[in-house]
């Protein structure tokens, strides 16, 4: 059998566990151990076919390391170039961080259901994300602004361990010009630090919410969103105002491999993105 | 009456049972590679067959918690084992099945696909559970969003010649669970053997075509009266048995009850039951590559739930205890599986009882809960 190259495979897209190569164009780092690439796809035509819905993710192929789950953390309006904000953390993030402008990755995707930006119309928008958690946040950020009119309040409860491990920071005050209202947070401060200290949750003792207008979209570690929702719930806020982004290990990102099973649901397929109520049963359960 | 050559789609038939190496021969013609019960290892195991001499005639087994014994019958009977270890997903979702390598050409990759592996596989002696276990698959692999392009391909051209099963073993259970010990449908042949012939039920053409020239002959109300009798006596013979109705329910209310760190503390989490059991479907990927990175692969294989780094995330395994893995795979079996794909994901079969190093029981355990738990 010959060899074709990746992205003229005819066959290859009919097996969803067959990547398409993509080009690194930049790669920007943006706190200590996390950089965002910039991918194009190399196949002409699948890129122009290439959309994404804020909060969906890509499996990231680097051959020989392996597979990994990564969310799309760049403009929607702009899939031509997919950025990807990733952490160095396991051994094929690690690999990904010796990668230059040039090389190429696999790409399979896009997967997962997207923040409710329909149901977010109208709504203020309560944005609660910890450390890499903002990432998947930003498509949804962007893309509200775009039609910033059509969204009430639009706040931003960010905190990360240091002022180091902060992302996107620069982009802060454009986003604060347009409308966003930005409270931050670290867990330890340096002696530049001149913000607040403290948990994420504690954000919420800082802004008001109207409940009923209220839209509560969270990620970041589990810990933390189990007390986001605490707060936001007795803000009466409504479960079904709560949208929660969750991870698992994955390794097919189309609900086969059976990894990222939580209860009921695939997180790759019912997930990431959940609304609180299909999540209740299940979620901040010990080992589940 | 001039009989007809082959009989029709829905008609019952008697033959000799020696004719069935007529049905192997017809089916190695229609190009079918035959893979079925054989003896290995002082077990019944699936392998390929050649001729129904291959097959375990006169053997029985003798199965419980934790144990399997291999055992020589005086009746001769073709086909009185219950199913071994094996089942049929290792042909379906094989153990190891490569993905694509890639060729690193400077800046450019190149991704090879190994040619499909896939074979017209005959399937002779599926038991009902074990055909159940399939439909269950089915509704994972060949789903309306993503389809698993091996398996599909192996069903798409797989002949089931299903045998009703004339003995139960201790772990059986498949009556309770309606998924036997009679095939009722997805099969080309179904097969109860009779002391002095094999009554065939004809489910396809291509079943129907396999029983040319084979000495058949319409069943007489007799032998299928014969038959239904072997099932009736296969039913009483069950031991064990599993109530379904408000599994889930059950399961979901008792997610913290004490008796999952009691069976935690018999289970060695070694993963045998999700090996064992045909309608587990849990892979991950191994990647290779080339000491100069210049080549690399990826492999899916069997994994387990069991498994300590089954759900590793950064920081840490999201299920660390053996409580939460034997919790996870019951409560997927008989919970989730109900909500991912609208059936139970357990057949009755009853591997993962015969095959449990300490005899863990899933009726027993269920039973437990049930007593004891939240209502």
């Amino acid at each position: 059998m010959s060899t074709t190259p990746m992205e003229q495979d005819i066959h290859a897209r009919h097996d969803p566990m067959v990547p398409s190569s993509a080009t690194i164009r930049a790669i920007r780092p943006e706190a200590y151990g996390i950089s965002t690439f910039t991918l194009a796809l190399d196949d002409a035509a699948a890129a122009k076919k290439y959309a994404f819905q804020p909060g969906q993710f890509n499996m990231l192929y680097l051959p020989g390391f392996g597979e990994v789950a990564i969310s799309m953390s760049s403009d929607p309006a702009q899939p031509e170039t997919i950025e990807h904000t990733i952490r160095y953390a396991g051994s094929v993030t690690r690999a990904m961080g010796r990668l230059k402008p040039g090389d190429i990755l696999g790409v399979r995707g896009p997967f997962g259901t997207a923040w409710p930006a329909k149901q977010a119309e109208g709504k203020d928008l309560l944005i609660v994300t910890g450390g890499i958690g903002l990432a998947p946040l930003r498509p949804m950020i962007l893309a509200v602004l775009r039609q910033r009119a059509a969204f009430g309040r639009v706040v931003l409860l960010y905190g990360a361990r240091t002022p180091q491990d902060l992302l996107y920071t620069s982009q802060f005050p454009e986003w604060q010009k347009q409308g966003v209202e930005v409270h931050v947070t670290v867990d330890r401060a340096d002696e530049h630090w001149r913000g607040q200290v403290g948990v994420v949750p504690m954000l919420f003792y800082r802004i008001n919410i109207n409940h009923s207008k209220a839209l509560v979209l969270t990620c970041g570690p589990e810990v933390m969103m189990r007390f986001v929702i605490y707060e936001a719930l007795a803000r009466r806020v409504p479960k079904e105002s709560i949208f929660v982004s969750m991870e698992r290990n994955m390794k097919c990102g189309v609900g086969l491999c059976g990894h990222c099973q939580l209860g009921p649901h695939f997180i790759c397929k019912q997930g990431p993105v959940l609304n609180y109520t299909t999540l209740e049963p299940f979620f901040g359960r010990e080992d589940f | 009456m001039a009989a007809a050559e082959i009989p029709r789609v829905t008609a019952s038939v008697v033959l000799p049972k020696t004719a069935l190496q007529k049905i192997f021969e017809n089916l190695q013609k229609a190009g079918f590679q035959l893979v079925g019960p054989a003896l290995r290892d002082e077990a019944v195991v699936i392998g390929e067959l050649d001729t129904v001499d291959d097959l375990p005639r006169g053997f029985g087994d003798e199965q419980k918690p934790g144990s399997y014994r291999l055992r020589q019958r005086n009746d001769g009977n073709w086909f009185a084992y219950t199913p071994g270890a094996h089942s049929w997903k290792q042909f379906l979702l094989p153990p190891r099945l490569a993905l694509y390598s890639v060729k690193k050409d400077g800046k450019t990759w190149h991704l090879q696909r190994p040619k499909s592996t896939a074979l017209h596989y005959a399937f002779i002696g599926v038991r009902a559970c074990d055909l159940n276990a399939i439909f269950v698959q089915d509704r994972i692999f060949i789903s309306e969003t993503y389809r698993d392009p091996h398996y599909t391909r192996q069903r798409e051209q797989m002949f089931v010649l299903a045998v009703n099963c004339s003995t139960a073993s201790s772990s059986c259970f498949c009556a309770s669970m309606k998924t036997g010990p009679k095939a009722t449908s997805g099969f080309d042949l179904a097969l109860t053997e009779l002391p002095d012939a094999f009554l065939l039920e004809v489910g396809s053409e291509v079943g129907s075509e396999a029983l040319r020239s084979t000495g058949w002959q319409l069943a007489t109300a007799f032998d299928l009266g014969r038959a239904a009798q072997v099932l009736q006596s296969t039913q009483r013979q069950m031991q064990r048995s599993m109530r379904t109705d408000d599994l889930p329910q059950l399961l979901y209310r008792n997610l913290e009850h004490p008796r999952w760190d009691q069976v935690a503390a018999r289970c060695l989490s070694c993963a045998n039951c999700t090996l064992v059991c045909p309608t587990c479907f849990c892979t991950t990927v191994e990647d290779t590559s080339d000491l100069l990175g210049a080549a690399a692969g990826r492999t899916r294989v069997w994994d387990s739930c069991y498994v300590s780094d089954f759900s590793h995330v950064h920081g840490g395994n999201q299920r660390p205890t053996t409580r939460s893995r034997y919790r996870q795979w019951l409560t997927h079996k008989l919970a989730s599986w109900m909500d991912q794909f609208g059936v139970l994901g357990c057949v009755g079969c009853g591997r993962c009882i015969t095959w449990c190093p300490v005899g863990i029981d899933l009726t027993e355990e269920v039973a437990a809960i049930r007593e004891t738990g939240a209502r």
